[in-house]
């Protein structure tokens, strides 16, 4: 099995021979921080252009075929159009908070980027609690849509971030509460850890029963986390022209639709880690051969590919069901998956004592 | 200079002269309509990515919500994303009629439209007032309110009529420049200086 | 009928009775609003259903008709009341208490006319802005369009509206009523907004996500059909059916070419009244479909709506052979229809019968049998039987309330007493009803199909008219099933070429308005279900 880490250490190795080390460190620092960025904006352009073609798909169409070849093309050229379009600037606003909102957001999908595991020692930072790190991160998101929606002096964008508010802090809970499970069963909170436990099983196979409840409850609150179909209130566009980001133009509102796709990638990236073993192919104990074989396709392909199934899900989830009420959301929330995450987690620690899973 | 677009060959336009005209008319003005690359990326980007305005008073409208479903399917020209926020959206389809109250908001989602912004006159009413042009309560056409870029005739005009409308328009940012004298814009300013909004001082 | 007459006259022999069909009544305004109360609550006549109010001007005076029908007895009758005081003033009594739609139809008379209504709590104009100068629909109005030009200017807007009241001396006192408190949350939802499917406006008191009142706008596609079909011949005015209320295009086309035929003593051939059925049954489903598809798309299914126009798409393209347009076809006239039928006519329409069920299917089971939906629209906006009626919501919105209100079967016309189809009436009341109601009639629109495309007679499909159309004077009133409801004209002729009044009382009209009613309490999501389901169009409710 390749492992990325001989590339990343040989880099470091010659950049340490050739320059000081806090030089080295700087450089390294700087060197993933492009390259996280271009990850970070292809992918979002990719996420785009998946989305339309999926959705024109569930509904009898093409989607974009005509920018470059099979409309490939296509989310660069909104990117591009969207890059020197007009920032309108308005009055009676909170210029501070209406500028560093944006920012908020895309910073959270980014930091979260920084945890994922990539592939096989390819992960820009790895430490104990790794996992924690990532929920926390993620969480900052929520301010930035509350800032966004307050600062406009808008009243569909104030109802938008109130919505966003309310929903986001609720589903945290579930998220964290799944997440807790399945950090249970692989006894670390460091995401190399959690990856490392998988070797030999899946933790959706190996946790049986309990995981598979997590993941269900996981992916209903990945997708009201990242304000997606069923659960897009906040900018519900029949009920709120466009929620929190109604009065953002030009770049900053490719912010906000940039930071969507990826909180998509990271939710659907998270549960590929919790659930599919990150960038672990997959593997069965006791046949060697077939695990062997496996270990053919390579690490990052694992992983990005288990990322895009579980985002497909999600986006299929959009395309086909009805907006939730405000009072709905919540008390689906409160009321059935919160107290089935408390009753799922004792049940994954019974098993974990009784040793009764795979 | 040649306008051309994918998979359409330039004799299929109907009206060649009209952007033959427009470009010849630019490069008198001292405009240099063969624009440098950065410009050239710049106007592909602009060009192939138009995204409407949900905006539509009357039938027009749902002849546009055809436009977007499975037989004319616009998404192919990536034009599906339809924005809800005029402050995300780069053309304005004017689709139905404009009438006497509905103008002042009308003027308004035209000024939030974000630079740059586009407006496409669809069906008679927008053009002239259609039927309804003698009407008491109806706008003689919205050429008085708004600079129009494109008109599609029709009552209402077909899905067809509409991509070729909006076709047109994706050909018209081709020839515009982003640096320098921007063409657009100017004649733009000119139309606002011209329309005052009353009792609104800039 | 002569029945009816005779009960009036015994009832109130102070007034005048006149008409056969349907009888006029002529009563002084003073005693209007008891005569009024009389014919609402008397246990024989029970005429519990307003469906219009007339604002006429015969030049000399002003005056109202009021359309009155008995949900019981499926009678309408006219009642005709002249306006008190002068030109500049016009006064009658409001009967706003009586049927709750009147508070809409008096501000619309008010509007056009200038009549002002004494005790009505909301006394503003209802398309024009306020500041609009004259009254459009009066003959002597000035359309000088440097009295009201197109202004870029927002309109003056003010949270009070007037109430006219007597005072004790005899005297017009006009008192302003405050409709939003000055600490309530106001949200504007709407002109443009992609959920009021168009352009309507509701001015909306929220408090938190909760509705506290809603003040409907209208106007902002009002484009004074009624005034434009004054100038025209009886022909021309035939194409402002098809830019009303856009999907029911041939049924309103049928409605008017009727009334015309009838009051001209027009015979239209078999043929030609098999195919006007036909095509009002085909624009019926595709209204139909087009209202599921956007209604799921509100409600954030959006796929929905791309399955829903492939059905719609099949049949404009059947409409398409025949009448030539996909939109606005024009296809009736009088005498019958413009041209004869596509030679693949029946094999498209069965085509269309064939694949029907399986899409019906389909929309069930993606939407109607989910659990997100069945929470979003069961038990939402409940509407009952009465508030129905006082409402004067008709259509599938008042069939899901109980109320079987279908005009083809209480005031059957052309050949629709011959066919055999069920009205669909549901008691529910609530959002899920108002959607299932529309679902099962495109079956009964697919049933009446049935029946009628191996049965096209032969014969001629238009018979000859004179081309310059003289009416006898006279005036005649008339309701028909469009696909959103009950459309009423009425029309007044002067025996020239063109109509001296054409009223059209429209279905979508009541329907926007008692939205305030049903969404109060509710969520604002609510109010995308509630509105949704009421399926409104905006050019219907302006005209």
């Amino acid at each position: 099995m390749q492992d990325f880490s001989l590339i990343t250490s040989w880099i470091d190795n010659s950049l340490r021979s050739l320059m000081p080390g806090w030089l080295t460190v700087t450089v390294e620092c700087l060197l993933i921080g492009v390259g996280l960025l271009l990850v970070y904006s292809l992918l979002a352009l990719f996420y785009i252009y998946y989305e339309r073609k999926l959705c024109a798909a569930f509904q009898c169409r093409l989607g974009p075929n005509r920018v470059g070849p099979f409309g490939l093309l296509q989310s660069f050229a909104d990117m591009f159009k969207m890059l020197i379009k007009e920032i309108i600037h308005l009055d009676h606003i909170d210029r501070f908070l209406f500028g560093l909102a944006p920012y908020l957001v895309i910073a959270a999908s980014v930091m979260a980027f920084a945890v994922l595991p990539w592939g096989n020692g390819l992960q820009v930072i790895d430490f104990n609690i790794g996992i924690f790190f990532l929920i926390a991160v993620s969480s900052i998101g929520v301010l930035g849509i509350l800032l966004a929606g307050w600062s406009s002096n808008n009243k569909f964008t104030l109802i938008g971030s109130l919505r966003s508010g309310a929903q986001m802090v609720s589903y945290e809970l579930s998220i964290g509460l799944s997440v807790l499970t399945m950090v249970c069963l692989a006894g670390t909170m460091s995401v190399g850890g959690i990856v490392a436990e998988q070797e030999n099983l899946w933790f959706i196979f190996k946790g049986h029963i309990p995981a598979i409840i997590a993941f269900v409850i996981y992916m209903i609150a990945g997708t009201a986390e990242t304000n997606r179909g069923p659960f897009d209130l906040p900018e519900a566009e029949s009920e709120l022209t466009a929620g929190y980001h109604t009065e953002y133009s030009g770049i900053h509102f490719g912010f906000f639709y940039l930071a969507e796709y990826l909180n998509l990638f990271v939710v659907s990236g998270v549960a590929a880690l919790l659930f599919f073993g990150g960038w672990m192919p997959l593997h069965f104990p006791g046949w060697d051969a077939f695990n062997h074989i496996m270990d053919y396709i390579p690490s990052v392909v694992w992983f990005l590919g288990k990322a895009f199934v579980l985002s497909f899900i999600i986006i299929w989830f959009k395309w086909t069901f009805p907006r939730l009420r405000i009072d709905q959301l919540l008390a689906l929330e409160w009321k059935y998956l919160l107290p089935i995450n408390l009753v799922n987690l004792v049940l994954m620690v019974l098993i974990i004592v009784f040793n009764w899973h795979f | 200079m040649e306008v051309t677009t994918k998979s359409m060959p330039y004799e299929a336009w109907k009206d060649n002269e009209y952007i033959e005209k427009l470009v010849k008319e630019l490069q008198e003005s001292g405009t240099n309509v063969v624009v440098g690359s950065l410009d050239k990326l710049i106007n592909w980007g602009r060009s192939n990515s138009i995204w409407p305005l949900t905006f539509a008073t009357s039938c027009c409208g749902i002849e546009f919500v055809s436009l977007g479903a499975a037989r004319f399917d616009m998404a192919r020209f990536g034009w599906e994303v339809a924005r809800s926020s005029p402050r995300q959206a780069d053309f304005m389809m004017v689709a139905g009629t404009i009438v006497h109250r509905m103008v002042p908001v009308f003027r308004r989602l035209y000024d939030q439209l974000a630079e740059p912004k586009y407006v496409i006159a669809c069906g008679s009413c927008a053009i002239s007032g259609g039927p309804f042009r003698k009407s008491y309560h109806v706008a003689k056409g919205i050429e008085d309110i708004v600079p129009v870029d494109v008109f599609v005739p029709g009552c209402p005009p077909r899905p067809e009529a509409m991509i070729y409308g909006i076709m047109q328009l994706s050909r018209k940012i081709k020839v515009e420049k982003f640096f320098g004298g921007v063409n657009r814009q100017e004649k733009q300013k000119e139309f606002l200086a011209a329309h005052p909004i009353e009792g609104v001082e800039d | 009928m002569a029945n009816i007459t005779e009960k009036l006259s015994k009832l109130f022999p102070q007034a005048t009775i006149e008409g056969e069909n349907t009888p006029v009544m002529t009563v002084p305004a003073a005693q209007w609003h008891d005569v009024a109360r009389t014919l609402r609550d008397n246990v024989e006549l029970k005429f519990d259903y307003l469906v219009t109010i007339v604002g006429m001007d015969w030049t000399e005076n002003l005056g109202c008709i009021y359309y009155l029908m008995s949900t019981d007895a499926d009678i309408i009758i006219g009642v005709k009341v002249l306006a008190e005081g002068e030109r500049s003033m016009p006064v009658l009594p409001s009967v706003a208490d009586l049927w709750n739609v009147a508070v809409t139809y008096e501000r619309e008379v008010y509007d056009f006319f200038g009549i002002v209504f004494l005790n009505n709590p909301d006394m503003r104009r209802l398309f024009l802005n306020i500041d609009w100068k004259g009254f459009p629909l009066r003959k002597d109005y000035d359309e000088d369009p440097a009295l009201n030009p197109v202004s870029t200017e927002s309109e003056r807007q003010t949270d009070f509206t007037d109430v006219y009241t007597r005072s004790d001396d005899g005297k017009i006192v006009k008192t302003p009523r405050r409709i939003f408190e000055k600490e309530e949350f106001v949200v504007n939802i709407g002109p443009q907004h992609p959920a009021t499917h168009g352009v309507l406006r509701f001015r909306t008191a929220v408090d938190g996500e909760t509705i506290k009142k809603i003040d409907v706008y209208c106007g902002y596609i009002h484009r004074g059909i009624e005034k434009l079909c004054e100038t025209l011949t009886y022909p021309q005015t035939l194409h402002f059916m098809d830019r009303m209320d856009y999907f029911s295009a041939q049924n309103y086309h049928h409605a008017l070419c009727m009334l015309y035929e009838k009051a001209a003593g027009i015979e239209i051939s078999r043929r030609a009244q098999v195919i006007r059925v036909m095509m009002d049954e085909l624009s019926r489903i595709a209204s139909h479909c087009l209202f599921i598809g956007t209604y799921c798309m509100d409600l954030g299914a959006t796929t929905m709506l791309f399955y829903t126009l492939r059905v719609r798409e099949q049949i404009l393209d059947i409409m398409e052979k025949t009448c030539g347009a996909r939109m606005t076809f024009n296809y009736d006239c009088i005498g019958g229809v413009m041209q004869d039928l596509a030679p693949d006519f029946q094999d498209d329409v069965k085509a269309l019968l064939k694949v029907l069920p399986a899409n019906l299917k389909e929309y069930n089971d993606i939407f109607t049998g989910n659990v997100i939906a069945r929470n979003r629209l069961e038990g939402v906006g409940h509407l009952t039987r009465e508030d129905a009626i006082s409402y004067g919501i008709t259509g599938p919105s008042g069939r899901a309330s109980g109320w079987a209100c279908d005009m083809r079967k209480l005031q059957p016309y052309s050949i629709y007493p011959e066919l055999d189809f069920e009205e669909v009436v549901m008691t529910e009341g609530d959002s899920m009803a108002r959607f299932k109601c529309r679902m099962k009639e495109i079956e009964e629109s697919a049933k009446i199909l049935e029946q009628l495309v191996d049965n096209i007679p032969d014969g001629e499909y238009c018979v000859k008219v004179p081309k310059m159309l003289k009416l006898p004077a006279g005036s005649w009133f008339q309701v028909t099933e469009g696909c959103r409801g009950a459309f009423g004209i009425y029309l007044e002729s002067d025996g020239s070429t063109k109509p001296y009044r054409l009223k059209l009382a429209t279905p979508c009209l009541p329907q926007a308005c008692v939205v305030d009613h049903i969404t109060r309490g509710q969520k604002i999501a609510d109010l995308i279900t509630i509105g949704g389901s009421l399926d409104y169009i905006v050019p219907d409710i302006d005209r």
